[in-house]
């Protein structure tokens, strides 16, 4: 079957599904290809922090994107709750860094204070706080607590329904969603793009890569670099209990529904995504150290999920300069950026070029000539 | 709550379900254990107190949460019966 559309969004997570809603937002009618659920489904398995306080130290371009993108989230939320029923659970409390050694303390004490040191006046929110104000907050901090970080600027969604209100948003705008659709081919030339499925043809004037892990091989047909990877991260979530966490922490928060979700863990393990149970019981050694109460409390699931990671960790947005109006979006934080990806990056798009401020996240920073 | 469709003639044992004595066939789960006695809801649920009873019976859906012998949260169609096991409903979230 043969389509036409007036942009082409390849992915059906979270970044491709906030970009291409917010094409529609600007009157696009897009079409969206979700490979299917044998894809990596990074929006499906992570820890879904909406997260400013350890973002972009060196680079403060990443810090204030970050902050963009937490600060629009409420709006995004509210919107997409008015525009389909649906809650994305977006909270905004606050959220707290554990130290649990005067190593670690030491070490998150100059973070915060790089992170404020490049922000504009003011705007850098995180202050480091004592034993005891952590304790204010959250009663509920084991002996080894020595201290940390508290930002209010942070927060957390439910990534599931986010995912849902987006892709039922795009929907209810016109945009076109075809799951099962991995794409096999893309015909490109400038402004002119033929996508194709096992079973469509779809044309379009612009394209955007927002398919994770899969941008890499996808890059290569329309003239752009792409280098990420995967890195392996691993979630445990308890039984569900009465709100006992009420400010979520880097990696352990209590969700809406009462589960309380331990995640904090890197491996390089390829594209491997089964569980590495030495990493679990670290895992949960941790978060008893950080909570004792945990140690009464069951677990009902743990799953591992793959980060889509860049050489630097930072996001690769791009214009392709062989085919103008072809777009690459990936990052490894496509909770906190959804709102900037809906509101900002799909505008560049639209525009058909990125915003200067968007220019340290080219993938021309890879060259070996932009090296030192 | 349920009517049986065929009698069991295994052996049984004695349980006390909401602080009642029951006599209920070796082979059942906590979670049929409450199916069959008069009671038949499992959980009250955290956000509106409305009971639920076990759906899936197979590990998956969480309906059939039940306090065991004084341990709350616990999936009551995985848990085999055991002479004097207490089984009660698990009445909202557990607190910690």
């Amino acid at each position: 079957m043969k389509l036409t559309a007036d942009a082409i969004v390849i992915g059906g997570g979270l970044v491709a599904s906030a970009v291409a809603y917010g094409l529609t937002r600007l009157g696009l009618k897009p079409v969206m290809l979700d490979e299917g659920d044998v894809a990596y489904r990074a929006s499906r398995g992570n820890f879904a922090l909406v997260w400013t306080q350890s973002k972009g130290p060196g680079v403060p371009e990443y810090q204030q994107w970050s902050r963009l993108s937490s600060d629009k989230w409420s709006e995004l939320a509210a919107e997409l709750q008015s525009e389909t029923g649906v809650d994305c659970g977006h909270r905004r409390n606050g959220g707290i860094h554990v130290c649990l050694s005067e190593d670690e303390l030491a070490k998150r004490t100059q973070v915060v204070e790089q992170l404020r040191a490049e922000a504009p006046p003011g705007r850098y929110r995180a202050q480091m706080i004592s034993r005891a104000e952590m304790l204010k907050l959250l009663p509920a901090f084991g002996p080894d607590v020595v201290g940390g970080a508290y930002c209010p600027d942070d927060g957390t969604v439910n990534p599931l329904f986010s995912l849902r209100a987006l892709q039922r948003a795009f929907s209810a705008r016109g945009g076109r969603y075809f799951c099962d659709s991995r794409v096999s081919s893309i015909a490109a030339a400038p402004r002119a793009f033929t996508v194709e499925t096992a079973s469509r043809s779809i044309s379009a004037p612009r394209l955007v890569l927002a398919a994770g892990l899969g941008n890499k091989p996808l890059g290569e047909q329309v003239g752009l670099n792409v280098p990420v990877r995967p890195v392996r991260g691993q979630i445990i979530v308890t039984e569900r209990l009465k709100p006992v966490l009420e400010y979520p922490t880097t990696y352990i928060r209590q969700t809406v529904e009462g589960g309380i979700l331990i995640g904090e863990s890197r491996e390089e393990a390829g594209f491997d995504d089964t569980l590495n149970h030495t990493v679990s019981q670290t895992l949960a050694a941790r978060a008893i150290r950080t909570f004792p109460f945990l140690k009464q409390v069951g677990v009902v699931r743990t799953w591992a999920g793959l980060r889509v990671m860049s050489p630097d960790v930072y996001p690769i947005y791009e214009q392709s300069s062989a085919y103008p109006g072809a777009f690459v979006c990936t990052c490894h934080s496509g909770v906190t950026l959804g709102a900037a990806h809906a509101f900002e990056y799909a505008k560049a798009v639209v525009d058909g070029h990125l915003p200067e401020k968007l220019g340290r996240f080219s993938s021309r920073r890879f060259d070996v000539q932009a090296r030192h | 709550m349920f009517k049986r469709v065929i009698e069991f003639e295994g052996p049984v044992l004695g349980v006390v379900i909401n602080g009642r004595e029951c006599s209920v066939p070796a082979s059942f789960t906590a979670a049929a254990a409450m199916l069959a006695s008069e009671d038949g809801a499992t959980r009250e649920t955290p956000i509106s107190g409305a009971p639920r009873a076990p759906y899936c019976m197979m590990g998956v859906c969480f309906e059939c949460l039940l306090e065991i012998d004084g341990v709350p949260n616990q999936q009551g169609c995985l848990v085999p019966v055991a002479a004097g096991m207490r089984i009660n409903r698990q009445r909202g979230a557990r607190t910690v």
